[in-house]
């Protein structure tokens, strides 16, 4: 009996590589310290490279349907570029102070975290209440979704990316409520990451978003 | 983008390598990139193509801007596979949004409308 299981592909491999060493895991040295949270930081950017897919089949409608308003009010007639302004002042002030949020947790700050984190919640909330506002706004003024197709594309891009928003306050929620359970565990700074990027990508959204629908759809 | 670093000392799940200085440079930036922009729409200085050169390259100069500065992407071996995706999906994007665009401009041309 032992001499076969000395002949099974395992042995065979050992007498050929010698005996692994104590510890040894089969990975090279340094991915011993590899740590998960760098992977599921990476998961999670491959799930943003494909929202951006999502973002881009949005914009091709809109870019596609831009022009078909067939008879209702046209975007150049309605859209007020200071009142973009502002909304996209809001949210990349909230991108920076998301950073600051960052720094205060790489420096253990709970207080900074925190309260950084409530700042940008804030300004994503004025955001989201601008928005909600235009849209009741331009409803009113007969752009509504089921106007036209135009309008369609038009509320189909703006309103994703304002649930994206939306998801993120959510999130921002969850992640104060897992903070105060568990401080500045592990889990809780992969998780911020995780927002991090969540809210960077959905301030970079917006840049297309104003650059290409209300910018040149005044042009 | 948010890089966890493995040799820093915040051990796993780590931190993006972001500081204060890089947060406001990518600010200012993105500042004076939204404000060309809308400047020159709401002036109405440019003619209409000038206006939408001007408009793509601020586009894309703040989205570079906020990609390095906000993100933290850069060229290291550690974010290989970071930028590799990334610029994988930009070509999907690209094939995505040229690709309709050109085929339902033929359509339109084709069915006769607009043109």
């Amino acid at each position: 009996m032992s001499n076969t299981n000395q002949m099974s592909p395992n042995k065979v491999g050992n007498l050929i590589m010698g005996t692994p060493r104590v510890g040894y895991t089969g990975y090279i040295e340094k991915e011993l310290h590899h740590d998960y949270g760098g992977d599921t930081v990476f998961g999670f950017w491959i799930y943003i490279l494909s929202d951006c897919v999502l973002f881009a089949t949005l914009f091709a409608v809109f870019a596609v349907l831009q022009n078909n308003f067939a008879g209702t009010i046209e975007a150049r007639d309605l859209f007020e570029l200071d009142y973009v302004l502002a909304e996209t002042g809001l949210l990349l002030t909230s991108s920076f102070t998301f950073g600051l949020a960052v720094l205060s947790a790489n420096h253990k700050s709970m207080r900074g975290l925190v309260g950084w984190l409530m700042v940008t919640f804030g300004l994503g909330a004025g955001f989201l209440y601008m928005e909600i506002n235009e849209f009741i706004h331009f409803t009113h003024e007969g752009a509504a979704a089921w106007s036209s197709g135009a309008w369609s594309a038009f509320y189909a891009l703006i309103g994703t990316h304002g649930l994206h928003v939306f998801a993120g306050m959510l999130w921002m929620l969850v992640l104060f409520g897992l903070l105060f359970k568990e401080g500045l565990s592990e889990n809780n700074i992969v998780r911020l990451m995780c927002l991090s990027l969540f809210w960077h990508f959905l301030d970079i959204i917006w840049i297309c978003v104003f650059s290409f629908v209300y910018l040149m759809g005044v042009l | 983008m948010a890089h966890v670093q493995t040799e820093n000392t915040h051990g796993p799940g780590g931190s993006a390598h972001g500081s204060l200085s890089e947060y406001m440079v990518g600010l200012s930036l993105s500042i004076i990139l939204t404000a060309i922009p809308f400047a020159i729409v709401m002036s109405g200085s440019l003619n209409e193509t000038a206006s939408i050169v001007l408009i793509l390259l601020c586009a894309v100069g703040q989205v570079m801007v906020q990609l390095v500065f906000f993100l933290h992407m850069n060229t290291s071996s550690e974010q290989m596979w970071n930028s590799v995706s990334a610029v994988f999906v930009i070509l999907l994007v690209m094939i995505l949004i040229v690709g309709s665009v050109w085929i339902m401009q033929h359509l339109n041309h084709n069915m006769l409308m607009g043109h």
